[in-house]
């Protein structure tokens, strides 16, 4: 089934001119109500008359997560509090946090975004699904919960944190789709297992996503639960879960095109590479009010396909991700950037400014060690104090992260220094 | 009087503490004790050596960091009871003990060492009840 026929199935020609209307109304649009964007296309002498159609997207200057940073926290904002009805936040790459607000109308492109990707996932209002994304300021939770509740579907906000009350709803409910990341489904399929629940379930799709995973997960998630997995894909900054999603076709995710407009750039130049060349991802939120973006980086590597799909659907579709631009890391569904770690250590006179954090994925969660360095000057020889310390770390880096992570000190001088570009990072999941 | 006391922070993985101690042997500095307080992911390595800074410097320039700390060393006699008695002393003046370990036992003493919540009171205390305390230095003959 497809959602939204009209806008999914258009031909590339009807696309086009789509997104060219809404580019031109957006450029006029941001020009006269954000100050950030005025002087940026002032400083490289464009004017709203200059982009006429989707063509000229090229000549429009780029938006990164930093200038987030430096507007925080309404700065980007569009329209005033009075219009907004909604904030979400994302882990930014210090201590500051990416803020982004929607107006009504923002809701509901994005509850209607979702509703077209759970309709790819065979979801529909027959349909009782369990969101185990958290609720919260994280975009997962409340993203998914209002598309299904859109196509109608009967919504169990489930949240994360308690899995034993998560499969003993799935079987007392009946629970046929399951919402999550894909690695907190697999853990939730060793818990079925372990009940030896696995036979009592209906489940019969999963809409995964929040952070990357590989073809081999998707195999071992089917074949474990029986059921059919899809991978959703979307970030706060663009919108949230529901920017793309794979259909029963699982050859690239479909965009949200006639909201969503993506190009893939060249690391290098920044110049848009041809189709199924990899590069970074970049959207124009074509329709957005709240906080609209002009190609907006997001670091995500891959590559675009607008070759018909099996499935009817004329969307564009981005590849499986294959890695990213930056060094910002997804750990069980939460971005983190090792300079949020860095950041938070400088104020621990204890430790020294080197650490290293080790990923790791056991029995499919992932797990998050860092390793300090205990300066000499704060040496002592009570077990006590250092357990204190340890405890103490911890917390910061909770507060830092939104995450807990286990702390391991170390003896100085014994972390890595590299010559170059500092390694602070080892990642054994494997993830691309 | 206050003895010194030697502290290493050691990771707990296999070899570390051999390699602490090749370093000292290399440099001919004795240990008379010691003492491992271990955790699942480190341990500390408490020694009181026949020359404690030199100990540190040796263990410096070997890549260990070290601490130097002063704790008390206790003669008490070599009989039953004693470490009780001596332990009572120390309760009643409300101070607490955060470690103790035994050290060279003579034909008719023996030596405790002592890191107590407040040394110096703890100190103050040995000294009025008659209890010797020694140093590193005084410890080197015992045979």
């Amino acid at each position: 089934m497809i959602w939204n026929e009209s806008k999914e199935c258009m031909s590339r020609d009807e696309m086009s001119h789509l997104q060219s209307k809404r580019l031109v109304k957006l450029v006029n649009y941001v020009y006269h109500n954000v100050e950030f964007y005025r002087k940026k296309m002032q400083a490289v002498g464009l004017l709203p008359g200059d982009i006429s159609g989707i063509e000229d997207i090229t000549k429009l200057p780029f938006t990164t997560k930093d200038d987030l940073r430096d507007n925080y926290p309404f700065g980007l904002f569009a329209v005033p509090n009075t219009e907004i009805v909604r904030i979400h936040a994302s882990s930014g790459t210090t201590g500051k946090a990416t803020v982004v607000g929607y107006t009504r109308r923002d809701l509901d492109v994005w509850a209607e975004c979702v509703a077209r990707c759970m309709t790819m996932a065979g979801i529909t209002k027959d349909d009782i699904i369990q969101v185990a994304y958290g609720y919260g300021l994280f975009t997962g939770g409340l993203g998914a919960h209002d598309g299904a509740q859109n196509i109608g579907a009967t919504v169990v906000p489930m949240s994360t944190g308690n899995s034993k009350k998560l499969t003993t709803m799935m079987v007392d409910f009946g629970a046929t789709a399951i919402a999550c990341t894909p690695s907190y489904l697999l853990h939730i399929s060793e818990v079925l297992e372990a009940e030896g629940l696995l036979d009592k379930i209906k489940l019969r799709a999963a809409i995964c996503g929040a952070e990357p995973w590989t073809e081999k997960m998707r195999n071992e998630i089917e074949e474990k639960l029986g059921i059919k997995a899809y991978d959703i894909y979307g970030l706060s900054e663009v919108m949230g879960p529901g920017v793309a999603c794979d259909c029963e076709f699982h050859r690239g995710l479909h965009v949200c095109e006639d909201h969503f407009y993506p190009e893939v750039l060249n690391s290098e130049t920044l110049t848009p590479v041809a189709d199924g060349v990899l590069g970074e991802l970049a959207f124009t939120t074509l329709t957005k009010e709240g906080i609209p973006l002009i190609r907006y980086r997001t670091k995500d590597l891959t590559s675009l396909d607008r070759t018909p799909c099996e499935c009817g659907r004329t969307s564009a579709r981005i590849s499986r991700f294959k890695g990213r631009v930056d060094d910002m890391l997804i750990i069980r569904g939460v971005n983190v950037f090792p300079s949020q770690v860095e950041a938070a250590l400088v104020d621990c006179k204890e430790v020294t400014p080197h650490y290293m954090m080790i990923v790791d994925r056991v029995n499919n969660l992932d797990t998050l060690e860092i390793q300090v360095e205990l300066d000499p000057k704060f040496y002592t020889d009570e077990v006590r104090a250092l357990e204190a310390l340890n405890k103490k770390i911890g917390h910061i880096i909770n507060q830092a992260l939104g995450l807990n992570a286990k702390i391991k000190l170390v003896e100085p001088k014994t972390l890595i220094r590299s010559e170059g570009k500092a390694v602070h990072v080892i990642d054994k999941r494997k993830l691309y | 009087m206050f003895a010194k006391q030697l502290t290493i922070f050691i990771e707990n993985r296999t070899g570390r503490l051999c390699e602490v101690l090749n370093v000292l042997k290399k440099n001919d500095v004795n240990i008379l004790s010691l003492s491992l307080a271990d955790t699942t992911e480190f341990g500390l390595l408490r020694l009181i050596v026949d020359k404690p800074e030199a100990g540190k410097e040796r263990l410096a320039e070997g890549g260990f960091s070290s601490l130097l700390s002063d704790i008390s060393i206790i003669k008490i006699p070599h009989s039953v009871g004693s470490l009780q008695e001596l332990l009572e002393v120390i309760d009643n003046s409300g101070v607490n003990i955060e470690y103790m370990y035994g050290l060279s036992i003579e034909d008719d003493n023996a030596y405790v060492v002592l890191k107590a919540s407040d040394a110096e009171k703890v100190d103050k205390i040995l000294d009025e009840n008659g209890v010797v305390t020694v140093g590193c230095e005084d410890l080197i003959h015992i045979k």
